[in-house]
């Protein structure tokens, strides 16, 4: 183990195997999604049974069959002419006691051979009887591919619909790379389990059952001790399921833990390499790895005895029959059809047993991932919206904004930003200046409701935040973040992010304005170029520039500019600053500023420290002061000098 | 694809791989040999009334029974063994294999990409492995023991397999043709659908800023239902596969009493046999069945097999020399001897034959627009990036003549997008020095003006950090990313654009702390601030690719107009005076 940054939190994230939570509960809830579809899982359950039925009466026909053979063949035996009472009389006389036993049983016409019409007419129906059964399996099979892939795609709607409504805080403080195990991994493996485990398993049950009762039907004794095999094959299944059920979890669980460290390496990847971390982080992953092989391992081995164990039952079950049905037809109890009928269902009762064994290998497994799925659709969610929400009046121009008393903690015990107050008339420029950690982020992560505030209140126009959804709020706002985030799509479909609806004009309009469309033309497919996700083919400033071009287009009443211009170079910041002092105008904005030129126009100076609003003013008024500000000015402005 | 792969990563198991062989040929050879105990108990048992053979045989039986159940177990445990360690393996290689992994073949994957071919990818190997090394083994003797057996009890009638057989794999055949194509497109389908996802994460503050849910939401959907609708066909040609096999087996069966009855009334074939015959054409069809199951999951674990050959394929761009030299100097020297860097493909160099020198002891700084080649200058010195023409040379041997262990030990690196990992503070500081005491981890965090806020977190040095550095600000990550790279004690510094995300004043005082500490290594920062670096001794102007302009902020004020331009723009006419 290594003693690495990632070996610390890792040893202490990985717990060990846990069992899983309540299986019952994942599972019900999972049954509780085919809800909508009771109606077609109820003709897929008629149409099952239909196959069933069908499919369970061939082997007892298939037996008839057999009973026409041997009813011919010991016929053919028996002299001709004499009734079968004569025969059993005869075969008594000659010593054959045992065998006039069996004979009694049957139904036979001494002298005659096999009689081949029967034969044909019984196997007519057999043919006809698997046909049909074959007919229903299909319409069945059809029906419940339907149901499965709704379910499925109801439940990769669920977990989008969730990744929308959780709270920024969740983002912030989960791996990004188990979410994505989740809602990718766990998501993909329950998708398997659901498509070729719901189906079989009906199926299969249908069967047991239908086998079960043709058993009863031919013959009870038999059927009691084939019976038998059920709830001892239940009983291993629990026992042994019981065990993997927590290597399953524990298998999932560290599935998203090697995928939180594959992404965490990846994406340092050229830390990892300059440091000189390669052997370590390699050895980091392979006890990781090791760690999941054990238990993928123990959970696949486990669940794997299950099958093999049921078999060895059944085929115990099987000896059992043909030795008890051997006796009973020896002894004209049971007629030698009846016998192989049996036998062949013993064995298509043996099939959908294993197979339910099989697939409960496969269903625990899902179960683990759905086990997961459901921890995080689960996750607590956004405040809902209010029902009764209003809309901000907005003014021709800009939006005013008022903070009043406003509090903030991310940790109950921690305050960080405390009773703060402001007024911002539509059109003032609000200046966010302060040590680094002083509190700016969180103010941007406030003002457009990234995060509640937990105590005070915020206005947008007059309006109460909390009167307002979060969308009426973010409408009132254009952002240039400091992520430059990206998405698969073209350039222009990258700009008009914000304004979908834009013409072409727009966006190249936008695009001049943030000297986007200078670099765009030189690619060759300009706007239409297709950005991948990590957007490789464009340089950071450029990331930077398109972002900015995106907030040109969306043009929003309030600005936040989040040390926008960071990664663009000196020349053409002097052209953006231009643009974005005319996109400022009249509108109201909040800059997060790093550069005097902001900082000297802004109506209002808010200097922020450890969280607090330390000083506010414009810039002479702050000077004069002779306060944090003063000396923060100073500093950056004592570079500049020569 | 899928054998090469298979070949490479199941060699260590040959072994294991036999003994599972044998073991499923025992089990399937008793389950072969079942039914025709079976048939014996019938002809000379149930027929004769022979009550004592009847339970010789079903002891005989129950002992088979027993020792096939023993058998699978086992199988069941080298298969999991194989399968389970074989994916353990695969994932191994990948990732060390990324780790050798140049800044361009990162790219070329794209991150999020390389994390599904690590575990997801791997996933569906393994769950085929599992499969194959039971079924695919099973379902061959199992076909081939089945035919004799059946040949064995009656030879006129198995020509009735001669028929049955090829009906069976023409109708596979068509079912597998009809099926491939769809399973490779669903692959991609969840591949995108994936992609979506992976987005909404990543691009979680942008979409709710743009308030762009529903758009999201849309694109999601036409994602999903496209995926739904692909993988319904899929599923219902399935749906009728199974039963139209179920129903060429139980026709075959019918056909089996038919023409077995006629066999069995002219006292050709004993009854027996024709049960136990019904039995094994049965098994047969019944293995070619299970096959059918395991070529279900085969184009998705070769599509699965493909990827990850991707990567294993990819010969890191930048790797160690054959016969590596060990610089005899230490003193961090850098040399740009005519460096020339153009991407592949591209007609226009980013840079253009560089020369200049970064001395030890001094600050060098490289400032210029976006585009210029900033970053990609930086990039070439720790051989991220290989030049096209020219050489850079530390401690005055060609990078690429260096082991890269010992290039990059000479490199403190401080890049553009602070990133930390999970763990503490201290792990963090310590990942390029493990052995670092809390004294030098104090004291650069001191002179990173990151020892106040660090003292005043809960755990101190061992306060938590999340993956990313997400639990503290971008200013405060880039200060403990600042920090790491003094605790390695480099001989090269490399600084790229890190101070922009700090305030003016605390970019001022770290830079002083900085100058004074490191005192005899050499220094490169790329800057986009003028006050960041006019006290630099060296300052490299770049402009689209080429040296514009080398020397001190007071020589390049007189002699170079582009960086006299930058200072207007930035601190205003008189600081240009």
């Amino acid at each position: 183990m290594s003693m690495g940054p990632m070996g610390a939190m890792r040893g202490a994230g990985a717990a060990p195997p846990r069992r899983s939570r309540d299986l019952r509960t994942t599972s019900r809830r999972l049954l509780r999604l085919l809800r909508p579809d009771r109606a077609k899982l109820f003709a897929a359950l008629i149409l099952g049974v239909a196959s069933v039925a069908f499919m369970v009466s061939g082997p007892q026909i298939l037996g008839n069959a057999t009973n026409v053979l041997f009813n011919g063949l010991i016929s053919k035996k028996l002299p001709l002419g004499m009734t079968k009472a004569q025969a059993l009389e005869y075969l008594r006389l000659h010593g054959h006691s045992q065998i006039a036993a069996m004979v009694s049983g049957m139904n036979v016409i001494p002298g005659t051979g096999v009689n081949v019409g029967e034969l044909g007419r019984v196997l007519g129906a057999a043919a006809l009887v698997y046909l049909g059964g074959a007919a229903f399996n299909y319409f069945q099979g059809y029906t419940m591919a339907g149901i499965t892939q709704r379910v499925m795609a109801a439940m990769r709607r669920d977990v989008e619909e969730k990744l929308r409504r959780l709270p920024l805080r969740y983002f912030d403080s989960h791996p990004h790379g188990d979410v994505l195990s989740r809602v990718t991994n766990d998501i993909d493996n329950l998708t398997t389990t659901i498509q070729q485990g719901l189906s079989q398993l009906l199926t299969s049950v249908l069967t047991v059952i239908g086998v079960l009762a043709m058993m009863f039907w031919i013959s009870p004794l038999l059927a009691a001790v084939a019976a038998v095999t059920v709830p001892v094959a239940i009983a291993i299944t629990a026992f042994i399921a019981r065990r993997s059920q927590t290597q399953f979890a524990a298998q999932w669980e560290r599935t998203g833990t090697l995928n939180g460290l594959v992404e965490e390496t990846h994406s340092g990847h050229e830390l990892v390499q300059a440091f000189g971390r390669r052997r370590a982080t390699v050895a980091e992953f392979t006890s990781q790895n090791q760690r999941l092989l054990e238990s993928s391992f123990r959970a696949q081995f486990l669940s794997g005895i299950i099958q093999p164990s049921i078999q060895l039952v059944t085929n115990m079950n099987y000896v059992i029959i043909a030795v008890v049905g051997g006796y009973r037809v020896a002894s004209g109890l049971l007629s030698l059809g009846a016998v192989i009928a049996f036998i062949q269902y013993s064995r298509q009762f043996t099939m959908p047993l294993t197979q339910i064994a099989g697939q409960m290998n496969m269903l625990q497994s899902g179960l683990a991932s759905a086990e997961r799925v459901f921890e995080f659709l689960d996750a607590e969610e956004e405040t809902p919206e209010i029902t009764a929400a209003l809309t901000a009046p907005a003014p021709a121009r800009g939006g005013q904004l008022t903070l009043e008393h406003v509090s903030f903690r991310y940790e109950p015990d921690e305050p960080l930003i405390d009773d703060f107050t402001l007024d911002v008339a539509p059109g003032e420029t609000v200046a966010l200046v302060g040590p680094t950690g002083a509190g700016k982020t969180t103010m941007v992560n406030l003002l457009v409701r990234f995060y509640e505030i937990t105590a005070g209140r915020i206005l947008l126009n007059g309006v109460d935040y909390r009167d307002l959804t979060r969308d009426e709020v973010r409408r009132a706002f254009g952002m240039v973040l400091q992520d430059t985030w990206v998405f698969t799509g073209s350039i222009r479909d990258n700009i008009a992010y914000g304004r979908p609806d834009a013409s072409f004009d727009d966006v190249v309009a936008a695009a001049v304005a943030a000297h986007v469309d200078n670099f765009v033309r030189t690619l060759p497919d300009g706007y239409d170029t297709i950005l991948d996700e990590d957007a490789s083919n464009l340089s950071s400033g450029q990331k930077q520039l398109l972002t900015i071009a995106r907030a040109f287009l969306a043009d929003q009443s309030i600005l936040i500019l989040d040390e926008a211009t960071s990664n663009v170079d000196t020349r053409t910041e002097v052209l953006i600053q231009e643009a974005m002092a005319r996109l400022r105008e009249g509108r109201t904005s909040f800059v997060i500023a790093h550069r005097l030129s902001t900082i000297r126009h802004a109506h209002v100076i808010l200097v922020m420290d450890h969280g607090r609003i330390i000083e506010q003013g414009d810039h002479d008024e702050l000077m004069a002061r002779q306060g944090l500000y003063y000396s923060l000015y100073n500093s950056q402005f004592a570079g500049a000098e020569i | 694809m899928l054998t090469r792969l298979m070949r490479t990563f199941l060699r260590p198991y040959a072994g294991r791989i036999t003994v599972l062989v044998l073991l499923l040929v025992a089990q399937t050879a008793g389950n072969l040999y079942l039914p025709n105990l079976n048939a014996d108990i019938i002809d000379g048992g149930v027929v004769t009334g022979n009550l004592h053979y009847i339970l010789r045989t079903g002891l005989w039986m129950l002992i088979l029974t027993f020792a096939i159940g023993v058998f699978a177990i086992i199988g069941v445990y080298w298969a999991s063994r194989v399968s389970m360690g074989a994916g353990a393996d695969i994932r191994q290689a990948i990732f060390t294999r990324v780790q050798n992994f140049s800044a361009r073949d990162m790219n070329s994957f794209g991150t999020a990409s390389l994390i599904t071919r690590n575990t997801n990818d791997v996933q569906q190997i393994q769950i085929f492995l599992q499969m194959a090394l039971t079924m695919m083994v099973i379902a061959p003797i199992m076909s081939v023991g089945g035919v004799i057996m059946a040949i064995h009890e009656g030879a006129t009638l198995s020509t009735l397999l001669l028929v049955v057989v090829p009906i069976m794999a023409i109708f596979i055949g068509i079912v597998m043709i009809r099926v491939i194509p769809q399973f490779r497109s669903m692959q991609r389908k969840i591949d995108r659908i994936n992609q979506v996802l992976r987005e909404q994460i990543t691009g979680v503050r942008v979409i709710r800023a743009f308030v762009r849910n529903d758009a999201e939401a849309e694109r999601f959907g036409v994602a999903n239902a496209d995926l739904t609708a692909t993988a319904l066909n899929v599923n219902r040609v399935f749906a009728l596969a199974m039963p139209v096999m179920m129903m060429i087996l139980n026709l075959s069966s019918v056909a089996v009493v038919w023409f077995g009855g006629r066999l069995v009334s002219e006292n050709v074939m004993p009854i027996g046999n024709l049960t136990a015959f019904l039995t094994y054409i049965l098994q047969i069809l019944i293995s070619v069945m299970m096959a059918v199951m395991v070529a279900i999951l085969l184009p998705r674990a070769a599509a699965s097999a493909e990827r990850i050959e991707q990567v294993l394929d990819t010969a890191p761009a930048v790797s160690d020399p054959p016969s590596p030299v060990t610089p005899s100097r230490h003193d961090g020297l850098v040399r740009l001897d005519g460096v020339s860097f153009a991407y592949p493909g591209s007609e226009r160099p980013v840079l253009d034959s560089l020369r200049v020198d970064f001395e030890p002891g001094q600050t060098n700084a490289i400032i210029g627009g976006t585009g210029s080649g900033k970053t990609t200058l930086l990039n070439l010195i720790p051989r991220f990036f290989d030049v096209t023409a020219g050489a850079v040379l530390v401690n005055g041997v060609d990078v690429r003549d260096q082991e890269l262990e010992t290039l990059w030990a000479t490199i403190g690196l401080v890049p553009q997008a602070a990133y930390l990992f999970s763990g503490t503070v201290a792990s963090n500081l310590r990942f390029g020095r493990p052995d670092a005491t809390d004294a030098e981890l104090w004291r650069a965090l001191e002179i990173a003006q990151a020892r106040d806020f660090v003292a005043s977190m809960t755990g101190g040095l061992d306060a938590p950090i999340d993956q990313g550095g997400t639990n503290v600000s971008g200013g405060q990550r880039q200060r403990l990313s600042i920090a790491r790279a003094l605790v390695k004690k480099p001989s090269v510094y490399l600084f790229d654009d890190c101070f922009s995300a700090l305030d003016a004043a605390t970019d001022a005082r770290l830079r002083e702390a900085l100058h004074e500490e490191v005192s005899d290594a050499t220094v490169v920062i790329v800057a986009q601030r003028v006050s960041t670096i006019m006290h630099a001794e060296r300052i490299v102007v770049l402009d689209d690719g080429r040296i514009v302009g080398v020397g001190t902020h007071e020589a390049l004020l007189n002699s170079c107009d582009p960086y006299r331009e930058i200072v207007i723009s930035q601190l205003g006419e008189q600081a240009a005076r």
